[in-house]
């Protein structure tokens, strides 16, 4: 047996190759790794590539779950602001129609203030025309009468001396005085 | 690269966090992880494929097995631990390394020898034979039991042929082993050259 295992090793040194391994240690490390490679190839890999596809898939969900989130929060992002500025535009339009009623409100009213204000102004003039009108009408009626009265009492009485005069003035302007009181009653 | 990652992409991005997180965030911190993750994760990755090819019939031997790739692989480790700490303690380094703080002075005639040779000696050449001698350790043991195998099922009579049974099961068992053994040492590789490195950036020894 040992002379034989000698023979065999002097039969390998006798042609030494360094590149190129024993050929018993080929055939029979081929073999082992053909075993490894069996059960890899039976076992192994079928486990690891599932887990690896699942995690994957995991992932891709994810990511995928997380971009239709986020499509979503900007799609109601988009509507809020659509919504804001659709209030603001309508607040505006609102200001704007409020400002333009309450100027045409005030620039009625002044209209109708001037308009009243004109129409008493007219009214007062017309009376104050009116009455003195009356009181002209009047007065020139009344004085013709008294200037009649009057020289009718002075050419009565002696007109010599200063006294009987000025009594006759003086007794006129009572008649007078006494004329109206009795027109007041 | 895509945002939703296919089984490929799954893989690859399983790897890169494993070492970013485990091995360069994890020794170094955020900052300075980023800094030195580029160097570490090629690292990683290139010490896992020169170890893998261990364990690929028809090259049956790591790239680490020879003596080589390690050399290089550890000096590489070394002048990055020592760029780094000379780079942010400029002048300070080798104090701090040497004659770390709040030790009484005559024990400097102990300490530092034992420092130089620790920091500036050993890790290189520990680097270089761990990560060496594990895949020489592995390629032997596989090469032991598929020449045993061979010889069993080929040039023994039948009592014996059994064994090749045996032997080759072993040699199954020693190929899953191997299949461990290089990710587990390309880690380790790793890991302890961000830890070199986050010790000589570290202000105080």
């Amino acid at each position: 047996m040992l002379s034989a295992l000698l023979a065999a090793a002097e039969e390998e040194a006798s042609s030494p190759n360094p590149l190129i391994p024993a050929v018993y240690d080929i055939i029979w490390s081929a073999v082992c790794f053909a075993i490894i490679l069996v059960f890899f190839v039976w076992k192994f890999l079928p486990a690891i590539r599932k887990t690896l596809d699942a995690r994957a898939e995991a992932i891709e969900g994810g990511i995928k779950k997380a971009e239709v989130a986020q499509a979503e929060a900007a799609a109601a992002l988009a509507q809020y602001q659509d919504q804001l500025a659709e209030g603001r535009a309508e607040a505006a339009k609102i200001r704007e129609q409020a400002r333009a009623d309450g100027g045409k409100i005030i620039a009625e009213l002044k209209e109708q203030a001037s308009v009243e204000a004109a129409r008493i102004t007219a009214a007062a003039q017309a009376q104050i025309e009116a009455e003195r009108q009356a009181a002209l009408t009047s007065l020139r009626a009344e004085v013709g009468s008294l200037a009649i009265d009057l020289a009718s009492g002075v050419i009565g009485q002696s007109l010599s001396d200063d006294k009987k005069a000025s009594a006759l003035v003086d007794q006129f302007l009572s008649d007078l005085e006494s004329d109206e009181k009795a027109q007041a009653k | 690269m895509k945002l939703i990652p296919g089984r490929g992409q799954s893989i690859l991005e399983f790897g890169y966090g494993f070492v970013r997180d485990q091995i360069v965030v994890g020794a170094l911190g955020e900052k300075d992880g980023k800094r030195f993750e580029p160097l570490l994760i090629t690292m990683f990755f290139f010490i896992v494929g020169m170890n893998i090819t261990g364990i690929i019939p028809g090259i049956n031997l790591a790239g680490s097995a020879t003596a080589g790739l390690p050399i290089v692989l550890a000096l590489v480790a070394y002048v990055v631990f020592m760029y780094a700490g000379i780079k942010k303690h400029p002048g300070a380094f080798f104090k701090n390394s040497l004659f770390p703080s709040g030790v009484p002075w005559p024990l400097y005639l102990i300490v530092t020898p034992i420092e130089f040779i620790s920091t500036f000696l050993l890790r290189p050449i520990t680097l270089f034979v761990r990560l060496l001698m594990n895949m020489v350790a592995g390629h032997m043991l596989l090469v032991l039991c598929f020449s045993a195998t061979q010889f069993f099922f080929f040039s023994t009579d039948l009592p014996f042929t059994l064994f090749g049974a045996g032997t080759l099961a072993f040699g199954f068992v020693f190929t899953l082993f191997e299949l461990l053994v290089a990710v587990l040492q390309a880690y380790v590789f790793t890991y302890l050259t961000a830890v070199y490195i986050q010790l000589a950036l570290a202000e105080e020894h």
